[in-house]
């Protein structure tokens, strides 16, 4: 039996046998061979060598005569990377030494080679020389899986996967009914694919560190996604505890989702509005049965991912029609436009031109603005889309009041296409903007006067305040919603929209937590949008308080110092309003 | 590039020189980049002899294309070249031909 901790995303306990996954879903049977068995793999290796360099050579062949000399050159440089002493010699190395599987081996040296490149400084562009070697990788386990290669699609029974990462859109084509947790060796808390598991509800953990190559397929591992373990070969004790404490927590999902159908209100009456936030449309029916009453958070982003070509204005309506079938009539949907962020896309944001700071740079509603067809296709559909139901449309990222005019312009354009057009839309969708980055906080009174509602996306106003990349374990520690300087700003968007009669929202993974609930309450919020899968419990903690012992305790939390005192409060002070909270 | 001679090591006394070793400021603008790096370790494969190619210290194996890249030889990089065997002379000068070749025109 071995334990390896790491960070919890999604709560829960799965337990079964383990599938190990390696780049681009490759599966990687077993990861040791038996001695007698070396010489064969050493041999395999070789086989896929040539073959790779075969395969790459003949592209060069096709690409020189398509292309001139010059572009076939950069495959026939491809080619000889297959040839490569330093890495030939350290694969077959590993087979011998280790009794790696040759598919292990080979992801072995190229990841670290890989890795390497990623480090590289300089102005060479030679971090980019990393795409390079993982096109190694899969041409090298292509040849040397075959026809063992598998597709996730096809698994036969439920397994729990193993993987170095997980990309957002592995993640979110997961059947939850073959795939019932997954441990990573990299990611963060908030990671986007976080995220998706909890939305999944899948029992995950994440930021395990170095575990793979202490796991066989065919394993048996449970994945504790509440303290964050992953279990390696459990002796049977181990196995009894975690099945019972499975059990226990199934009945307590169970508890939860009979408050569904009760309303989400203060103790004194106070009405809360309670949303849920989505990524793609099957997703609406599953926030519905959790108690949403609309969707206070659509996010787009999945329209352009796994993808070469952009979607089209058909592609978005038909998405957005989807949503407004399955919701009742009159709920609200919100869509937020594109939001491309570096942490999101890391696959994709190659495309979009090397950038030193892709945080800081060119993403999300500039990205649009920049991209006027892209932008406008998205509206036209949401305009359209807004025929069939309450939609309304949100706007990403805004930092300056000069970005909100300019979308509210295109807005209007767009508009005036579909009237020439004759095209049928509904000119009456209400706007609003995200506020996630400090300065649209602090101009909030501006920008509250020329929206219809604003929302408060808290995971990048975290990480912009207090200047933390949330997915970097370094420096984790400082991002933090119950920071005094993030309350603060919080407290003037509430304040701003209260003054000019706007809505405003909470849609950040804050609002989904239990401990912020009673404080979000008390400092003035009335609607939360939040994953599914959160509802129900927040609804248990909402109807545990009045509005008068929330406004008290967010008074006692403001004027606390530290993010620490403040999450140590709200923490207490849930636990005394809820007694039996998960919290 | 410039090229800079120099003789290796104390000659053995009566033989060949075993070790050629030569200086190279890498000039190409896009610096020791994929395909300067491929044609210098395609043209190395092809000695018996140790290749090793040394940055401020750092020695690679001057046949591994990869460990070449690593090198992050930007333009302006003094790099050392060394060559071990039977050929070193002519393999050296070789190899210097391989990183002096335009690479111009080429979008990396």
């Amino acid at each position: 039996m071995q334990t390896n901790r790491g960070i919890p995303v999604s709560a829960g306990v799965a337990i079964g046998p383990v599938l190990v996954l390696d780049t681009e879903g490759y599966r990687i049977p077993s990861r040791l061979v038996r001695p007698t068995e070396v010489e064969s793999e050493v041999a395999r290796l070789h086989c896929a060598l040539a073959a790779s360099a075969r395969e790459t050579r003949d592209n060069q062949q096709a690409v020189d005569a398509q292309l001139g000399k010059r572009y076939g050159a950069i495959f026939a440089a491809h080619a000889l990377f297959f040839e490569d002493p330093a890495l030939v010699e350290e694969i077959e190395h590993l087979i011998r030494e280790q009794q790696y599987a040759a598919e292990y081996a080979v992801s072995k040296v190229t990841r670290r080679y890989a890795t390497a490149f990623q480090n590289l400084k300089g102005n060479l562009g030679l971090s980019s020389r990393s795409a390079d070697v993982y096109d190694i990788e899969r041409k090298l386990l292509s040849h040397l899986l075959g026809k063992r290669r598998e597709d996730l699609a096809n698994l036969t029974e439920p397994v729990i996967l193993l993987a170095h990462d997980l990309t957002p859109s592995e993640t979110a084509r997961f059947d939850p009914a073959k795939i019932i947790g997954f441990a990573t060796e990299a990611g963060g808390r908030t990671s986007h694919t976080a995220i998706i598991a909890a939305a999944l509800e899948l029992p995950s953990v994440v930021a395990v560190g170095d575990f793979l190559s202490d796991v066989t397929g065919g394993d048996e591992a449970i994945v504790d996604g509440n303290a964050g373990l992953l279990i390696i070969n459990p002796d049977d004790e181990t196995r009894r505890q975690y099945e019972s404490s499975r059990q226990t927590y199934i009945s307590f999902a169970r508890q939860l989702d009979e408050l569904r159908d009760v309303p989400a209100e203060t103790k004194d009456g106070v009405r809360v509005e309670l949303s849920g936030n989505i990524e793609f449309p099957s997703e609406t029916k599953h926030a519905l049965e959790k108690g949403a009453c609309g969707i206070g958070l659509y996010r787009t982003e999945f329209l352009y991912l796994g993808r070469d070509t952009d979607p089209t204005e058909e592609e978005h309506y038909a998405a957005y029609v989807d949503v407004l079938r399955t919701l009742p009539p009159g709920a609200p949907l919100v869509i937020r436009t594109l939001d491309i962020g570096a942490d999101k896309f890391s696959s994709k944001s190659a495309q979009l031109g090397e950038e030193r700071n892709p945080v800081l740079g060119l993403r999300s509603i500039r990205l649009c603005l920049r991209h006027m067809s892209l932008f406008k296709r998205q509206i036209r559909a949401i305009l359209r889309a807004a025929v069939h139901g309450a939609v309304q449309i949100l706007f990403p990222m805004i930092a300056t009041y000069r970005e909100l005019r300019q979308c509210v312009l295109v807005l209007a354009e767009v508009k005036e296409d579909l009237q020439e057009e004759g095209v049928e839309f509904n000119p009456h969708v209400p706007v609003g903007t995200m506020i996630e980055v400090p300065s649209a906080a602090i101009i909030a009174p501006q920008l509250a006067r020329d929206v219809d509602f604003l929302s408060i996306g808290t995971n990048d106003l975290v990480q912009y305040t207090l200047a933390a990349d949330r997915t970097n374990e370094n420096v984790a520690e400082l991002y933090s919603a119950a920071d005094p300087a993030v309350l603060h700003l919080i407290q003037r968007v509430l304040d701003a929209g209260r003054q000019c009669g706007k809505r405003v929202n909470v849609c950040g993974e804050m609002s989904g937590e239990t401990a912020f609930a009673t404080l979000l309450v008390g400092m003035g919020l009335r609607h939360f949008s939040v994953t599914a899968h959160h509802i129900p419990e927040i609804k248990r903690v909402i109807r545990a308080f009045s509005v008068a012992e929330a406004e008290d305790i967010a008074r006692e939390a403001l004027r606390l110092e530290s993010a620490v005192e403040v999450m140590n409060f709200l923490r207490d002070q849930t636990r005394r309003l809820v007694p039996d909270a998960m919290a | 590039m410039n090229g800079e001679a120099s003789t290796g090591p104390a000659l053995p006394p009566g033989g060949l020189p075993r070790v050629a070793r030569r200086t190279v400021v890498i000039s190409n603008p896009q610096g020791l980049h994929l395909r300067p790096a491929a044609s210098f370790a395609k043209r190395a494969r092809q000695f018996a002899g140790r290749v090793n190619v040394i940055r401020e210290g750092m020695s690679v194996n001057g046949k591994s294309q990869v460990e070449l890249l690593l090198l992050a030889a930007e333009p302006g990089t003094e790099l050392v070249v060394e060559v071990d065997g039977q050929d070193a002379d002519r393999a050296l000068t070789l190899l210097i031909e391989a990183l002096s070749a335009e690479y111009s025109d080429e979008e990396e």
